[in-house]
């Protein structure tokens, strides 16, 4: 299907070079402004009435250095995914990895989980579709577990905020448990915890969609309206978590911080996979606290365990999936990636 | 009169979909339909995996993020 390029409406029409010229004014702006991030922060900082060097002082100046700066670049990066995302979907991602059940279906699974574009509202469908259509079911928990736990923008941020060797080592281990994991269930033969109707079920073929032509202009559009969704709806949780990393930096003791998240404490580990399930929040609104752990001397394998249990196992979304799978389903995912996690923090604990 | 139905679970992209699509129908003056399908099963067996998705007359033409506005009128013309 090709035939559609000349019938566009006539306020589509805003020439292509409007678009490449705005996104290049933006990205020089945002550039600019990013440099300028120390010197804003440090001039706002002095208008309170604190001491600089005070607890107080500590927590403004974290909080209004980290608030523009990573808006800023969560901006860059959802436009650049969003851009690249453009490439792929669910439907294509489908066809490659049905009837995988070769060993390198699972770091496929992993990768693609990372390049295609889904939201956890439709996570069911996609769920359903690729058990459906022969995708087998430890690829599809690979692809379910990467996409949130190695997005681009915890990555993104991640090398920001705690610098390039941190991020790297999150991105080979959180792709790690994603294929590890997805290998595991597969060998379990999990298929008959799915929900009944679920086994049952032939879900039609994929409508064949018209494939529609894309210009690399409708692309950016794609990343500008990924830009307005997915900040537009995370700002806050980024609020709130830099808000957390800055009481953290400026008021908890180091001391303290050695004595809870050390990696003398057995226990630390663990208890950060705890703590960090139920909590809701996104990569962007996680690793301005992390940064804060960080900086006060937390042990890297507990604030790593912390942070991947934060994204990768999310009670919302076991309250979704639980249209599909059954309980005790649920619980062996959570138990297998848990496991991952918790390995990940010891061996972090243990070489550092 | 046509048909059309969009499926999706409730999130606000296929709330805006249901809009644009009762906008672009009103402004081509055309009578439509518009049938939700809020089921995962439903939404599945349709073959929609990435919502919101749309059919008209029986036949998916969309899935997956906000369907394109001169695209839209087309589908409704169809």
């Amino acid at each position: 299907m090709t035939t559609e390029t000349h019938d566009i409406s006539p306020k589509h029409q805003t020439a292509d070079w409007v678009w490449y010229a705005a996104v290049l004014g933006a990205a020089v702006l945002g550039w600019l402004a990013y440099g300028q991030l120390i010197p804003f922060s440090e001039w706002v900082t002095a208008l309170f009435p604190v001491a600089r060097d005070s607890h107080t002082g500590e927590a403004i100046a974290f909080f209004i250095y980290d608030v523009p700066k990573v808006l800023l670049l969560l901006t860059g990066i959802v436009f650049v995914t969003g851009v690249l995302r453009s490439w792929f979907s669910p439907e294509k991602t489908r066809a490659i990895l049905a009837g995988k059940r070769e060993i390198f279906g699972y770091p496929l699974a992993a990768l693609l989980g990372v390049l295609t574009p889904f939201c956890s509202c439709s996570s069911v469908p996609l769920f359903i579709g690729f058990v459906s259509a022969g995708v087998p079911l430890g690829v599809t928990f690979s692809f379910l577990i990467a996409g949130p736990m190695v997005g681009p923008v915890g990555l993104g941020l991640l090398y920001a905020l705690v610098g390039w060797k941190i991020a790297t080592i999150y991105l080979v281990f959180g792709f790690t448990i994603a294929t590890v994991a997805g290998y595991v269930m597969g060998k379990m033969k999990l298929e008959r915890y799915l929900q009944d109707w679920v086994r049952d079920l032939n879900a039609g073929p994929v409508g064949d969609l018209p494939e529609e032509a894309v210009t690399f202009v409708d692309r950016l559009k794609v990343g500008a309206e990924q830009i307005r969704e997915i900040v537009g709806k995370v700002w806050i949780w980024v609020l709130v978590g830099i808000g957390i990393g800055a009481l953290i930096h400026g008021y908890v003791p180091e001391e303290m911080m050695l004595r809870i998240m050390g990696g003398e404490a057995w226990w630390s580990v663990p208890a950060a996979v705890v703590v960090g399930v139920p909590m809701y929040t996104n990569a962007a609104g996680v690793i301005p606290i992390v940064e804060a752990l960080l900086g006060k001397g937390a042990a890297l394998g507990t604030t790593l365990a912390f942070m991947m249990s934060v994204i990768a196992l999310s009670l919302p979304e076991m309250i979704i999936l639980k249209q599909v799978l059954t309980l005790r389903l649920i619980a062996i995912f959570i138990a297998v990636v848990s496991a991952g996690i918790l390995a990940t923090g010891y061996l972090f604990n243990f070489l550092l | 009169m046509k048909s059309v139905k969009v499926f999706g679970p409730g999130c606000k992209r296929c709330e805006t979909t249901e809009k644009m699509v009762r906008d672009a129908a009103a402004k081509l003056g055309i009578d439509v339909a518009i049938e939700k399908v809020t089921d995962a099963r439903s939404i599945a067996i349709a073959g929609v995996m990435s919502t919101p998705g749309l059919a008209v007359d029986g036949k998916l033409v969309h899935a997956g993020g906000l369907p394109d506005e001169a695209r839209l009128e087309k589908w409704l013309t169809a």
